[in-house]
């Protein structure tokens, strides 16, 4: 099964950072997310200069990476989820790159261990099209899929070669910069949509989505799903910032993804009706 | 039309955020046209105003006490003197008139020592375009007098709280900047690093170096040296040193790294106590290029350290990963506490108070043909080695960190220091 099966209805995707902020406590966090309703879970494998992230999950990968998480961790991680949702690993090339033993190639020996332990797919964010050959390969051989995300800038022949290699859904960028909760939907999120329409792949749209509203209006914008990341991550940071109990913060994660995804649903039915016959 | 390099070897590609990859396409037409091709006359008027502006051409300049000390004629390629006191000015002029001919409207920077968030600073004043300049808090305090000259030519300085707050940290923060706005700014990016067609650029920028240095030694001696030594963080004032001289085989190029306190690294803490990636570094990706990195066995960057804080950086240019692979490239280390003598003997000796950075590059001569020497490299009848920079930025750290230790040719400065 790949990730698109997963958007038969408007899907909500939830990132956290893996072993943030611990490894106990970080499994109960993902499982809460799928008891509220996630359909996809992104799950970050931290790495040391997160170019793409805005301080909330810089922060939380520092909080993961000085709980002990590295690669084989976050696979031992991914193997004691007790959660029935598909699982997307989102890391940096670097980490796909080295690891295996030296004299493997590269890339291929982190997806034959991911693919062994469940993951169905994969999000890099510095790794554009162009340069995403040898990853592209080895997710053929093992059977996963290879998200891509598009930015408000990508137009054209750029567009056309990323769609050429994505499979499992497109992560639309709904703003320019970096990831972190915002109070508004960007109008850059519509004319990306638009954009994508002619390609036959589930949309869904990230970066600084926070409330239900704001999930039905990026759905009713046209949005096969949700992606959000940094909203939930605050919470996680609140509970480790004040020593929350494991099961409080859980159940705030939960009743989030609760609203979120019924936020997805009600977008659906905001949608222009298709003209009558 | 001229293509630009997009990789080195194995070395350099485009690793980045999609929302950069427009913008990195954009820059790389602008780069092959303007800089290549010269179009609009972009190269003619770069060329004016580095002279004009900048001061240029530097001089080559014989080092008579060292040339005795150590037994062969060493000149200096004179960097110093140009306008700034180092050779970043070369490309950051470059990248801002680029950015104008582009249209852009904003200038942002990383810096590690200061040097490069002073030119680009310098150049925007003089090109009047507004500028912001990230910087580590780290660096901050260990180079105040640089963030004053930055504020003071009107740039805003924004401190990089986090991580350990260096050169690494920076770029980082940078790269989020320029994700965000990537439309109206442009990244002045202060080394041979980075995504294509940065590392190609900067070096054609910084080329002019060794352009005249190559020009000056055959007029002043005739022929070409036997080596040429410059020191290596990123690489940009090694690439612009070596640049006309890779394809001279019979010129030796020594590379030459910051040691830090030790060669070790400690998987653990995830530190390597130096900043030597092209000796000890392991090929990764990281800052949008594949090179050589301090990595730990995950692929985790670490942390890197040097006395200098301008050769402090986990990373090097891809082309230097590349020449090194190549052997056309000898890379070599020089711990603080040699850094730090050669400081001091450059300063008494020739009188030229030599950058942190700079340093290193001496204190190669002096561990392989001082009296103490190792003998492990035969100096060649002559050697240029690039001055890259002054060294007024690092007179307070040159005091603390001489305190430190016992350095015989240091002098003492306790009289002026203590109950200040």
């Amino acid at each position: 099964m790949g990730l698109e099966d997963a958007f038969d209805e408007p899907a909500f995707v939830p990132y956290l950072a893996a072993g943030d902020p611990d490894f106990e406590s970080s499994l109960e966090y993902v499982e809460a997310l799928a008891r509220g309703g996630a359909d996809i879970i992104e799950l970050g494998l931290p790495f040391s200069e997160p170019i793409a992230e805005g301080p909330t999950i810089q922060q939380a990968v520092v909080r993961s990476l000085e709980g002990g998480m590295t690669p084989e961790r976050f696979f031992e991680f991914v193997e004691a989820l007790d959660v029935d949702v598909p699982l997307v690993c989102m890391t940096y090339y670097n980490l796909i790159y080295q690891y295996g033993s030296e004299g493997e190639p590269p890339v291929r020996p982190f997806v034959e261990r991911a693919a062994e332990v469940g993951i169905d797919g994969f999000v890099v964010p510095d790794l554009p099209a162009e340069e995403a050959g040898p990853l592209r390969d080895a997710c053929d051989e093992f059977g996963l899929d290879l998200v891509f995300i598009v930015a408000p800038t990508t137009r054209g022949e750029r567009l056309q070669r990323m769609m050429e290699q994505v499979s499992g859904y497109v992560y639309v960028q709904a703003r320019l910069g970096v990831t972190g909760a915002r109070a508004d939907v960007s109008n850059q999120t519509e004319e990306s949509l638009a954009r994508l329409a002619e390609y036959d792949v589930p949309k869904a749209v990230g970066f600084g989505i926070s409330s239900g509203e704001q999930a039905a209006d990026v759905v009713a914008a046209g949005a096969d799903g949700v992606i959000v990341g940094s909203a939930l991550v605050d919470i996680v940071a609140d509970g480790a910032e004040n020593d929350l109990p494991t099961a409080e913060v859980a159940d705030r994660l939960e009743s989030l993804a609760r609203e979120l995804k019924q936020g997805a649903v009600d977008g659906a039915q905001r949608r222009p009706r298709p003209e009558g016959t | 039309m001229s293509e630009s390099q997009h990789t080195f070897g194995d070395y350099g590609g485009q690793y980045v955020p999609e929302a950069l990859m427009p913008a990195i396409e954009e820059l790389t037409d602008a780069y092959e046209r303007y800089v290549l091709d010269n179009e609009e006359g972009f190269m003619d008027e770069f060329r004016q105003r580095i002279r004009d502006f900048g001061g240029r051409p530097t001089p080559l300049q014989r080092a008579d006490q060292l040339s005795e000390r150590y037994g062969t004629e060493v000149y200096l390629k004179r960097e110093d003197l140009l306008h700034g006191g180092a050779h970043k000015l070369n490309n950051a002029l470059g990248q801002v008139l680029l950015a104008k001919y582009m249209g852009k409207e904003r200038i942002i920077a990383e810096t590690g020592a200061g040097q490069h968030g002073t030119a680009t600073a310098m150049a925007a004043a003089h090109l009047d375009m507004p500028c912001e300049i990230y910087m580590g808090r780290r660096d901050i305090n260990r180079q105040r007098p640089n963030v004053f000259r930055m504020r003071i030519n009107g740039a805003e300085v924004n401190p990089v709280d986090i991580g350990r707050g260096t050169l690494k940290e920076a770029i980082s923060e940078t790269m989020r900047d320029w994700a965000t706005t990537v439309e109206t700014t442009h990244y002045v990016i202060g080394s041979v690093v980075g995504p294509a067609p940065f590392p190609a650029m900067v070096r054609d920028f910084q080329s002019v170096i060794s352009k005249e240095a190559r020009r000056q030694f055959d007029e002043q001696v005739g022929g070409l040296p036997g080596a040429v030594v410059a020191c290596a963080g990123g690489g940009s004032n090694t690439m612009g040193t070596f640049a006309n001289f890779t394809d001279d085989e019979d010129v030796d190029l020594y590379a030459v790294e910051a040691g830090g306190s030790t060669l070790s690294v400690d998987e653990e803490e995830g530190v390597a106590p130096n900043s030597a990636s092209l000796s000890i570094g392991e090929e990764g990706v990281l800052h949008g290029a594949r090179t050589k990195l301090l990595q730990d066995s995950h692929g985790q960057i670490m942390e890197s350290h040097s006395v200098s804080s301008g050769l402090d950086y986990s990373g090097v240019g891809p082309e230097l990963a590349y020449l090194v692979d190549e052997g056309r490239v000898t890379p070599v280390t020089v711990d603080d506490d040699e850094a730090l003598e050669a400081f001091h003997r450059l300063s008494q000796d020739e009188g030229i108070i030599p950058a942190l950075e700079t340093a290193h590059a001496f204190g190669f001569l002096e561990s392989v043909a001082g009296p103490d020497g190792d003998g492990s490299v035969e100096l060649p009848e002559t050697v240029v080695v690039n001055v890259s920079g002054r060294g007024d930025k690092d007179l307070e750290a040159v005091i603390e960190e001489t305190d430190k230790r016992d350095l015989d040719n240091a002098p003492t400065m306790e009289v002026f220091t203590d109950g200040a």
